[in-house]
């Protein structure tokens, strides 16, 4: 049965409703919460420090170095505290969808730690921790040619769906899985892309399609990151 | 909910579009009305004008300003690369940022703590991207023998006001050289929001000069908010730390200086009274 | 780091019979409580105490019981000082103070028997239930140590069990039935000694200041455990007067948190 109806009543390229905040967390030069409806993420910025070890140092710019991370009871079948493979991917990944909007030349040898905590988890956590991140680094007062927006986009059953849910990812037709899901985050501005990954099987026409969608929700993502931040003072 | 917030956002956006261009007009009219009302620092004024900017914001289309602190030029216009108060000054366009992390500029005024010393001098800790250090030349005027017992100037724990006078590599260079710069002896500390520092200081000092007045402490303001507070009894001391942590969290407020003045005045009675 | 600098006049000050933040010597601070934030865990809370703030959740998990201890199930405690909630916070595997803390807590759950492990049996000798206890800092502004209980009791009160298919746990399923507990909580309380004078709940200023700290985890009729932490040695004299002040806080908190 090809999906023709989202699982829950969404239109195909809606997300989930979408909640952020800066200022989270008071001991941090920065911080935000973003979430895609029950997908719930927190960062915290401190920085920017000079970087130790000093061999990891960068004379003419400063560096991001980000730490992913989920509460052990953000999932269904609780998650080992501390780093695994997955989180050590999705933290150099996000270093480096977020590292092109960021201008740290005035802060050589010098260190930006980012801290992503997912608080639960229901697919997109890793680009709900990309919008958190990019509010978060806005936050900390650090130069940004822009902000970066992020959104996981896909196809389910032959059709492209944006903000897949965990349902949607191990949608499943005659017993064989038949999902793809890609994360991707832009830089809306200049529309450049940041983060592109893809697990599944799409066929070139239909990813053209997908990519085109998630940079259109992407743009609707930056208008809500952008109104967050300039309502900051108004708490 | 997006659609919402979009259309929210747009109406937003003219509005922004709308005030960009009379950003020239609204200056010219705030320096008349700062010079009608010399109670109110041009700050206070303007703040509820100012308007908050986001990375990424065109914040002037077309050349007749300059892109300053915060913005970058590009093209036509002027974009914002931090977030914060848009502020303009003559024909200069920055952003004042309202949040984030303490990072040295030349000639700032810090608050430290002597956490190591070396044959050559001494390192601080002053909440920075990284220690600062005092070489002896900048730490005494005095002439500093060989293997001379460096805690008789500084000693470990010791807190001292220091000027920054370079912000290198992997540290940042202080000197002790200059007037109020000294070790703090005793005191209370104080740690602030260095992007309210401005606020807590006031126009040429006003605020906190009210509250040393009213209060009767020495205080000691650094650029990376921490404040030092000396007063001869720990009562009043403990005042102007409340009228600077009031300060802090309502720096965007109105009639500040009058509030401040309220409070002082109120503390004062009570303290009488006791 | 500026914290340290304020030790003299924080005793001093105390020696009054006042604090910075306007609190009397034995109050705390603020305390809110969420129940049930995480959609995923069997149970969930966060705790906020002022400006400090922790989240809690309890995982269940089936496994093999102990040889010597074939119809009980078992529990774990974490705690991660997470890196996110404080600059002097280091990425990287829990440290010896996350590890006490940890212990603490665990101390306190199991001491007061506050779980009982026998109805966490599902199979004699093959399967019981694990209890998993992971408490995360969010904001450290002082007192970890009581907000971490805190939240394990309250993850823990409105914990149930997940669903069984085939002596495995259904994931994402879970039931209604709540976790066996016994009706008495323990309440943990950290005093501190800065200075002659014992305080309750300090704000960091005040944690870094402090010379001494027992963490007394109780019930109504007895006390389940006891750490002794900083520098400085308590006299007997100040044991039994914390001892004294410990019960009638415990039961002011029980009944303000409805614990």
């Amino acid at each position: 049965m090809p999906y023709t109806k989202r699982f829950d009543g969404r239109k195909f390229d809606e997300t989930r409703k979408i909640e952020a905040e800066v200022g989270v967390i008071p001991n941090a030069d920065g911080s935000a919460m973003f979430c895609f409806g029950d997908t719930k993420a927190i960062a915290a910025v401190y920085g920017p420090r000079t970087l130790y070890p000093q061999h990891l140092q960068d004379p003419t710019r400063g560096r991001l170095k980000c730490i992913y991370d989920m509460l052990s009871f953000s999932v269904t079948e609780r998650k080992r505290p501390g780093p695994s493979r997955r989180s050590i991917e999705i933290s150099m990944v996000t270093e480096k969808a977020l590292n092109p909007a960021l201008k740290l030349e005035k802060f050589p040898n010098s260190a930006v730690n980012l801290y992503i905590m997912v608080i639960q988890a229901n697919a997109g956590t890793r680009t709900a921790g990309i919008n958190a991140a990019s509010l978060a680094l806005a936050h900390a007062g650090l130069p940004m040619t822009d902000l970066v927006s992020s959104v996981s986009v896909g196809k389910i059953g032959g059709k492209i769906c944006v903000d897949l849910t965990k349902d949607e990812e191990d949608y499943k037709e005659k017993d064989e899985k038949d999902t793809t899901d890609i994360p991707f985050a832009i830089m809306p501005r200049n529309g450049k892309v940041t983060l592109l990954q893809l697990d599944g099987k799409i066929t070139s026409k239909e990813l053209k399609e997908a990519l085109q969608t998630a940079k259109k929700v992407c743009n609707q993502i930056y208008e809500v990151q952008k109104k967050v931040l300039q309502e900051a003072l108004n708490k | 909910m997006i659609k919402e917030d979009k259309m929210k956002i747009d109406r937003k956006k003219a509005k922004e579009e709308k005030e960009i261009k009379e950003i020239k007009v609204s200056k010219k009219e705030e320096k008349e009305q700062v010079e009608n009302s010399p109670r109110d620092s041009p700050r206070e004024r303007e703040s509820k004008e100012r308007k908050l900017v986001v990375p990424g914001q065109i914040v002037v289309k077309g050349l007749d300003f300059l892109p300053g602190d915060g913005t970058i030029r590009e093209g036509d216009n002027i974009v914002a690369i931090k977030f914060g108060l848009l502020d303009t000054v003559g024909r200069l366009v920055k952003v004042i940022p309202l949040t984030g992390a303490y990072y040295p500029k030349k000639e700032d005024i810090v608050i430290g703590k002597i956490i190591d010393i070396t044959p050559v001098g001494w390192v601080v800790n002053f909440n920075g991207p990284s220690t600062g250090f005092i070489t002896l030349a900048e730490g005494t005027r005095e002439y500093v023998e060989k293997n001379a017992d460096l805690t008789k100037y500084y000693d470990f724990g010791d807190l001292v006001a220091a000027r920054v006078i370079a912000v290198k590599a992997r540290t940042v260079d202080l000197s002790m050289k200059g007037p109020g710069l000294r070790k703090l002896d005793g005191g209370l500390i104080v740690k602030v929001n260095t992007h309210k520092v401005p606020r807590v200081i006031g126009r040429q000092g006003s605020m906190v000069n009210l509250i040393k007045e009213e209060t009767n402490c020495n205080i000691a303001v650094g650029q990376n908010g921490i404040i030092w507070i000396k007063g001869r009894t720990i009562e009043a001391e403990l005042v102007a730390r409340n009228a600077i942590k009031q300060v802090e969290e309502f720096s965007h407020t109105n009639d500040l200086t009058e509030k401040i003045k309220e409070l002082l005045t109120k503390s004062r009675i009570k303290e009488i009274k006791e | 780091m500026a914290e340290s600098f304020n030790k003299k006049k924080i005793e001093s000050f105390l020696e009054r019979g006042k604090r910075f933040d306007g609190r009397n010597l034995l109050e705390t601070r603020k305390i809110e409580v969420q129940e049930n934030i995480v959609n995923k865990a069997e149970g969930s809370a966060k705790v906020k105490i002022g400006k400090t703030e922790v989240i809690g959740g309890v995982k269940l998990g089936l496994m093999e019981p102990y040889t010597d201890s074939p119809d009980a199930g078992t529990m774990m405690v974490g705690v991660e000082l997470s890196p996110l909630s404080s600059p002097d916070f280091e990425p990287g595997p829990p440290n010896e103070r996350a590890i006490e803390i940890a212990r603490i807590v665990d101390r306190g759950i199991r001491e007061s028997e506050l779980i009982n492990f026998k109805e966490l049996c599902v199979k004699k000798g093959e399967l019981v239930w694990c209890v998993f206890i992971d408490i995360y800092s969010l904001n450290d502004d002082g007192n970890l140590l009581d907000a971490s209980a805190l939240a394990a009791a309250f993850a823990l009160k409105n914990a149930v069990f997940p669903k069984i298919k085939d002596d495995k746990v259904q994931y994402g399923e879970l039931t209604t039935k709540k976790l066996p507990l016994k009706k008495d909580i323990p309440i943990s309380l950290t005093f501190h000694k800065i200075g002659k004078e014992i305080i309750l709940d300090p704000i960091l200023d005040e944690e870094d200041s402090s010379d001494a700290r027992l963490t007394i985890a109780l019930t109504p009729s007895n006390i389940h455990a006891l750490q002794k932490g900083g520098e400085e040695p308590f006299t007997l004299e100040e044991i039994d007067h914390i001892l004294e002040i410990a019960e009638d806080k415990a039961k002011e908190l029980k009944k303000e948190l409805k614990l």
